[in-house]
């Protein structure tokens, strides 16, 4: 028997009795980083990072949670588990799993580039590896964080010229931040969404250090938000919620934004391929590093990825989960909304 | 490249009208006159000819880039778009490169055209290299010859008649017709003189918008003439220098498509030109649209082809007579002038398209309805006072169409997208029953709103069955009425038929798989409107 089942209800590790990323109510999940489609509702148990663990109660609400550090294992049943930086967002972790011997390791979502928040990725030595492949295309090849930012920098700074607010899409969770991190070094009126405030008091009161914003509320003026920069998550994009920033310019911040077809079916005025995904380099990096026998494929590109990976003497098989869409882990408007709701308790 | 790149990835991005001719003006203001000339040729579908095939593109990108054939395809079908896979997927650029203007990357392509392949290689290759990823799309696009960026012909127009002193009419009729962007300089193609000089030039047309809503809104019926909607090629006639052009609306000079014309090129007087439809006709009755295109895509026009789809020129308006210019006379005055050019030259390849007689628009709506068994697809409706103007303008001239036929259908293939709609399921093929079996005869593409594709898109990712290369075999389930302005029997399709204007017209969310049209039915449909 596999030491990880893909079973109806998540991978499950049956010597330890434990899910990982489980998508239906179990006994123990533990879980690889905060966002909706991996960390869900109604598990008993739920074992993290100590810094996932301050966003999943902000979504969770009250659960009965044990947090751990990188490289702190723990035994679940006689299994080993321990946590290893997956550089995705805040606190996601790897998911090493050892038992006789035998060593898995969960990848959960992943990029190789250290963006300076979400730790620094870290490949596990392992006979098996389960990696997402959310952009596994190699037309899917990333510009250096240092150089998305000053294009996005570029881009504020002429909005600001031609008396434009800048609102910036991005997911309030994970892509907020780095864009935050990113434009505070050029303007300190910084203005945020109800979701992207919630996900950064959690994280302030978590103790994490982020540049000061402001939340945009019905009382705000609306003349502070001439040629300031706003973050807002997609459910916001297009909404009348925007109206009051006009006149504004939308740049829109996802992997996705690689493609001219996906720019121009948002509308947005400016796409920046900033991603918190690996991508096909990242990806092919990450598995060849981790020296794994056998690799399973699971959300994204996983056919094309695997075949790939086939070819070129790994082997490999596709698995089908329930995280992100088919290929569209986080481009889908209805998936984000739903977790941006979430995050938002509601206060859009 | 890097200025035209940019205006390329500025055109693109916005979504506003006044944005894309802002940024249009300020490339015609500062670009030099040779570019300028290279992009009016392109926006206005005057490409560069084709001298490597995209098969080469393809073969020598995943050469550089390292890449087996499938996995090019895979990434081809999720981008939707060549020119654009091919710049994501080649190796990053030489460090040192030197921006090279769009008009000697064009003539530089245009020497390597009767080189080996290899030299064409080494050409392709080489320019790849040099160019960042902005500036190889649209390099690619040049090589591949297919540059829809979504500007109409009137924002070019403008945008020009923002930098040069010229009404936009006179432009637009200027930078029609029959000129190469290699040999024009910025200053003939704008000038008047050469514009007299150029015999085959033909005016802009004059484009009508659709009735929405009670057609009564327009006025009162005295005001209007009416005619049928025919469902042919918009065309001009001209017969200038005793020589006789003849033009499509998508601009493309169509002379030697249909030698029936040649006939006329004795008849007709000197110094014409007339508006009216292409359309394939016995008798004076028109055939249906199918016919005309086992015509249009041939490049030798057989006696089979004579025979069975005889083409004729249905007129409906007088633009120049006498070489005179009379689109600024009433329509009225027009139709008389038309109706003895056309009486006088009496040849059956001429026909008059004929006034639709009438006293309330009841009545007409009355009339309309039969539009199908005249071979028309609904009626058009042109004020009598009115001059032929350019382009697309509300007012004056309306077209009428009859109620589309419609069929209710169930999705069983889909395909992504191109475009906007890269990497979404929005292509789809819809089935009739026939007895317990599903027999397709159709593809549509258009009809859905974004948030319907979106919800099609996800549904068709849970629910696909089969993979073959791009094409997924879906679950049979969704239902959609299908709309379609015409029907004609077709041995290339399974179910024996071809629609024309196929589109979705809604998501009947309210039927069952069950519940949907037969063969039968299409069968019907095709014996009452497909002759």
């Amino acid at each position: 028997m596999q030491l990880i089942e893909f079973t109806d209800k998540g991978l499950y590790c049956s010597a330890g009795d434990f899910y990982i990323d489980p998508w239906a109510p179990v006994d123990k999940a533990v879980i690889t980083h905060a966002h909706s489609d991996h960390a869900r509702p109604g598990n008993a148990f739920y074992l993290c990072h100590t810094q996932t663990a301050p966003v999943l109660k902000l979504r969770l609400g009250d659960i009965s949670v044990q947090t751990l550090e990188w490289n702190e294992p723990v035994y679940i049943n006689n299994v080993k588990v321990s946590l290893y930086p997956a550089g995705h967002i805040i606190g996601s972790s790897q998911v090493k799993v050892e038992h006789n011997g035998e060593i898995w390791v969960v990848s959960g979502d992943y990029k190789i580039e250290n963006d300076g928040l979400s730790g620094t990725f870290e490949p596990v030595r392992c006979h098996t590896f389960i990696s997402e492949s959310t952009f596994g295309l190699p037309v899917y090849h990333w510009k250096s964080q240092q150089e998305i930012f000053a294009d996005i920098r570029q881009w504020v700074t002429g909005n600001q010229r031609a008396g434009k607010t800048s609102v910036m899409i991005a997911y309030s969770l994970g892509k907020a931040q780095r864009v935050l991190k990113c434009i505070a070094e050029i303007t300190d009126r910084i203005f945020v969404h109800g979701a992207v405030w919630n996900v950064h008091q959690a994280l302030l009161a978590a103790g994490r250090a982020l540049p000061a914003v402001q939340r945009i509320t019905p009382e705000t003026n609306k003349s502070a938000f001439k040629n300031a920069v706003i973050i807002a998550p997609p459910s916001a994009d297009g909404t009348p919620w925007m109206k009051k920033f006009n006149p504004y310019s939308v740049g829109v911040c996802s992997g996705w934004m690689q493609i001219r077809g996906n720019m121009r079916r948002r509308n947005a005025d400016a796409g920046f391929a900033l991603s918190d995904h690996a991508d096909w380099e990242g990806l092919l990096t990450a598995v060849k590093e981790t020296g794994a026998e056998k690799v399973f494929v699971t959300h994204g590109f996983q056919s094309a990825f695997s075949r790939y990976l086939n070819e070129n003497g790994i082997r490999s098989e596709e698995v089908k989960t329930a995280y992100g869409g088919e290929e569209e882990e986080q481009e889908k408007p209805s998936t984000s909304k739903e977790q941006e709701e979430e995050i938002a308790g509601g206060d859009i | 490249m890097k200025t035209f790149a940019l205006l390329i990835a500025q055109l693109g991005a916005s979504t506003k009208t006044n944005e894309k001719l802002d940024a249009l003006a300020e490339y015609f203001a500062t670009a030099a006159d040779p570019d300028k000339v290279w992009v009016i040729a392109l926006f206005s579908g005057r490409r560069p000819k084709r001298v490597i095939s995209s098969a080469f593109l393809q073969l020598w990108c995943m050469e550089a880039a390292n890449l087996p054939a499938w996995l090019f395809e895979e990434c081809y079908h999720t981008v939707g778009d060549l020119g654009e896979t091919i710049a994501l997927l080649l190796p990053p650029a030489n460090r040192e490169r030197s921006d090279t203007s769009l008009s000697s990357v064009i003539s530089r392509l245009m020497t390597v055209e009767k080189e080996e392949e290899r030299v064409k290689k080494a050409f392709v290759m080489d320019t790849w290299m040099q160019l960042d990823k902005d500036e190889r799309f649209v390099f690619n696009k040049l090589l591949t010859g297919n540059f829809r960026i979504g500007v109409s012909q009137k924002t070019i127009v403008n945008a020009l008649a923002k930098t040069i002193q010229l009404e936009p009419s006179v432009i637009a009729h200027r930078i029609s017709g029959n000129w190469d962007p290699a040999t024009t300089s910025f200053e003939t193609l704008l000038s008047e003189k050469s514009s007299a000089a150029d015999h085959s030039k033909p005016y802009p047309f004059y484009l009508a918008y659709a009735i929405d809503g009670e057609v009564s809104a327009i006025g009162n019926e005295e005001e209007w003439q009416a005619e049928w909607k025919w469902d042919g090629i918009r065309g001009q006639l001209i017969k200038r220098n005793h020589e006789i052009f003849v033009w499509s609306r998508g601009e493309e000079l169509m002379t030697e498509k249909f030698p029936e014309y040649h006939a006329l090129k004795n008849m007709l007087p000197e110094g014409l030109v007339l508006d009216g439809e292409i359309i394939p006709s016995i008798e004076n009755k028109p055939l249906p649209f199918a016919l005309l295109q086992t015509r249009i895509g041939r490049k030798n026009v057989t006696g089979k082809n004579l025979r069975e789809a005889p083409i004729a020129f249905f007129a409906y308006d007088v633009l120049e007579y006498n070489g005179n210019d009379f689109r600024g006379q009433p329509l009225s005055a027009r139709r008389v002038l038309l109706e003895e050019i056309v009486s006088a030259v009496n040849h059956p390849v001429l026909i008059i398209s004929p006034v639709i007689e009438f006293t309330s628009w009841d009545q007409l709506e009355n009339i309309r309805s039969g539009s199908r068994d005249m071979g028309a697809e609904g009626i058009m409706l042109k004020r009598k006072s009115s001059a032929y103007q350019v382009g697309r303008r509300v007012g004056d001239w309306w077209k009428w169409k009859v109620d589309p036929l419609v069929i209710d259908a169930v999705m069983v293939y889909a395909q992504k997208g191109h475009g906007r709609r890269s990497n979404l399921y929005t292509d789809y093929t819809f089935a009739v029953k026939d007895g317990d079996r599903l027999v397709s005869f159709t593809k549509a593409y258009s009809g859905l709103t974004d948030k319907e594709f979106a919800q099609v898109d996800a549904f068709v990712k849970k629910n696909s069955l089969e993979k073959f290369g791009p094409v997924r075999t879906v679950k049979p389930e969704l239902v959609f009425e299908i709309a379609f302005e015409g029907i004609a029997a077709s041995n290339r399709h399974k179910s024996g038929v071809a629609l024309r204007f196929p589109r979705i017209n809604r998501w009947r969310r309210d039927k069952k798989p069950d519940e949907i049209n037969t063969l039968e039915d299409l069968k019907k449909l095709l014996q009452a409107y497909g002759k």
